[in-house]
């Protein structure tokens, strides 16, 4: 889960980690007040879960609080891809001599939390990584012991000559270490960190992911998911319990394992057609779950036809043939839908479908042809 | 022959009086697997399905019946710990099935896990089965076959799919091994693969990889460097957006990193014949056996 660049803000300040005062608003009158407050000129920053905001347009310097007021009433409610701004950031200008880069990550190869600091700020790190790894100094931390004073100095001293710089910039890993731990991240990133014309050490810009699985034990984490920032059916479908990702093609497809379901989008693609969505039903066998899911995919107008591809290990394929029949009971799908069942109680489930007319297969790639076509054909 | 499980399997099950963990253990006994103990803390010294006997800790199951592979099936937030107290009894091999443990609880306890000389399998992942022998985890007996065909996947359903295709054409297996989904797991592509290339018992290697991660680049990278037996290879999810988390904890391409297109690239550089679609393993496996 994302969080906004105000809320990681807010949790890194709490931290203790040096970041300009600012504040967060949805509407442009809270934004000249907050501009008249912080004074001078201020920084209106679009709070969307997307890259390339200042591109886009959501990034812009007022120099009086009445700019601000009017550049804010351009970026909310703008749309940055597919996602509408409801708020934006206000946060004053910083005076930059220097940027620097400082991320922490959960690194697969290691199995640990890597630093990852580069002089080379303010850009997009992954470039820096291609282009100039030398550029680029990576620390992975046993989490066992956390970060060691003299490690934190060493990435700081990476950075910065200046020793009182440095001093500084290794209080602000530490600080950003303890955010990652005690927030269960994924990634928490200060992009750039700057020093000031005076000497000063900053935070301008940050970012934290935080581990989905953290979720279930970490309530308060979980009410910073902002829905409005998220797809209406991804919402719908988390809190059904399914795994549901929008796409843009018009093969809806209802499958039981992500592996198999990933699988099948491509088998889709393979045979010509587009998929419109990732869709994973998990294992448990719960009727529920496929009328869910067909509520969710029939909402999504770009769908043309729906394609069940249930391999039944621990999913008994008759609960799924359940499903099927319970949710066209009630409500009306009036779309094609093309249903390949096999495994555990297959016979069951034809059986039960056969009873209320519908048909299935065993094949997977005959009912993603079969599937294909008919999207074709009303398309 | 077969890997990691075999004849001398001897396993507890922790976790056995829950939902999954009683459902799978009868499959796992009916398979004919030497289920000698289960683990649940505080229901110890009752006996499960009235032959299976029932103890508070790994450690005394160990000393009581044997064990030498265990069987995790409890909640996520408590899954590390047992981990760490499998390892602890001095478990060589376990196998997680819990999916959604939080990574750092996983960073914590794989130092432990390596330091105690143990071998993971998973976690979030359906174990394994040597067909006719033994299953661990939550792989359908009924799909596999005794055979010659090593088979590795990071995924479920997708596994049971290429494993029906194989046995539905003759094609026995001699080990299915899930390696699991997430993004921090025990035994990686390579663990396996060293595994298969010394079992005799195998002579063809079919490998499921997915987006997300760099373990299918190196996996390709290790079989050119001295894999002797002919490998096949799949990567599902050519049509996964950039930035998405696809069911699988670690199934996500990052920036530009881990794209089923660099993969696919990586196995055919290794000289991996790769399937297009689930079916075309039985050809390419097919051609693979007779030679």
């Amino acid at each position: 889960m994302n969080l906004h660049e105000y809320q990681a803000r807010s949790i890194l300040r709490a931290a203790g980690v040096p970041m300009p005062d600012g504040d967060v608003a949805s509407t442009p009158d809270e934004v000249e007040v907050i501009a008249a407050r912080l004074g001078g000129k201020v920084v209106v920053k679009a709070q969307v879960h997307a890259g390339g905001r200042g591109k886009a347009g959501g990034v812009k310097l007022a120099a009086t609080p009445k700019e601000a007021r009017e550049l804010a009433g351009k970026i909310l409610g703008m749309t940055i891809k597919g996602l509408t701004v409801e708020k934006v950031l206000v946060v004053p200008t910083a005076d930059i001599a220097s940027e620097s880069y400082v991320g922490l990550i959960m690194d697969r190869e290691s199995q640990r939390p890597v630093f990852m600091v580069s002089a080379a700020g303010g850009v997009d790190i992954e470039e820096v990584a291609a282009t100039a790894p030398e550029k680029i100094l990576r620390l992975p931390v046993d989490p066992r012991y956390g970060l060691f004073p003299h490690q934190a100095m060493g990435l700081a001293l990476f950075l910065y000559r200046d020793f009182a710089q440095a001093r500084a910039a290794a209080g602000i890993m530490r600080q950003l270490y303890s955010v990652f731990i005690a927030n269960g991240a994924s990634l928490a990133e200060i992009n750039p960190l700057v020093t000031t014309p005076a000497g000063a050490v900053l935070a301008l810009d940050a970012k934290i992911s935080i581990d989905d699985n953290e979720l279930d034990r970490r309530p308060d984490l979980a009410l910073l998911r902002d829905e409005s920032a998220e797809d209406p059916s991804e919402v719908m479908a988390r809190k059904a319990g399914l795994t549901f990702i929008k796409l843009d093609g018009n093969v809806g497809c209802v499958v039981n394992g992500a592996g198999l379901a990933m699988a099948t989008m491509d088998l889709v693609k393979y045979y010509g057609g587009e998929p419109a969505n990732f869709l994973d039903i998990g294992g448990s066998s719960n009727p529920e779950k496929v009328v869910n899911a067909l509520r969710i995919i029939t909402a999504d107008p770009n769908v043309k036809a729906i394609l069940f591809n249930i391999f039944g290990g621990i999913t008994r394929t008759d609960d799924v043939a359940n499903g099927i029949v319970a949710a066209t009971s009630q409500f009306k799908v009036n779309l094609p839908i093309v249903i390949r069942l096999t495994g555990t109680n297959q016979e069951k489930a034809f059986e039960i479908l056969n009873g209320v007319g519908m048909r299935a297969l065993s094949d997977m790639d005959e009912a993603v042809k079969q599937a294909v076509a008919l999207a074709k054909e009303a398309a | 022959m077969s890997i990691f499980v075999n004849e001398a399997t001897r396993l507890v099950v922790q976790g056995i009086t829950g939902r999954d963990g009683s459902f799978h253990s009868k499959q796992m006994i009916a398979y004919g697997t030497k289920l000698v103990a289960g683990v649940t803390p505080g229901k110890g010294g009752q006996t499960f399905e009235g032959a299976v006997p029932i103890f508070h800790t790994v450690a005394d199951a160990v000393a009581i019946t044997g064990a030498n592979t265990s069987v995790i099936y409890v909640p996520p937030a408590l899954a590390a710990g047992a981990i760490a107290e499998a390892a602890d009894a001095g478990i060589q091999f376990i196998v997680c099935i819990t999916e959604g443990i939080p990574v750092l609880d996983m960073a914590k306890v794989m130092p432990f896990v390596r330091e105690k000389g143990a071998r993971l399998l998973g976690p979030n992942c359906p174990g394994l089965i040597t067909p006719g022998v033994a299953k661990v985890g939550i792989i359908p007996g009924q799909i596999c076959a005794p055979g010659r065909v090593g088979l590795v996947s990071r995924s479920g359903t997708l596994t049971y799919e290429v494993v029906n295709h194989l046995t539905n054409n003759g094609i026995g297996q001699s080990t299915c091994v899930g390696i699991g989904g997430d993004p921090v797991i025990g035994t990686n592509f390579i663990d396996v693969l060293e595994a298969f290339a010394a079992d005799p018992g195998t002579d063809v290697i079919v490998m499921m990889g997915e987006i997300g991660g760099t373990d299918e680049q190196k996996a390709a990278d290790f079989v050119k460097a001295g894999v002797r037996k002919p490998v096949v290879g799949f990567i599902a999810g050519q049509t996964a957006p950039k930035g998405r988390r696809m069911g699988h904890a670690g199934a996500i391409i990052s920036g530009s990193s881990g794209t089923a297109e660099e993969k696919i690239h990586a196995f055919e550089a290794a000289g991996i014949a790769v399937m297009r679609r689930p079916v075309d393993v039985v050809e390419l496996v097919k051609a693979r056996l007779n030679n």
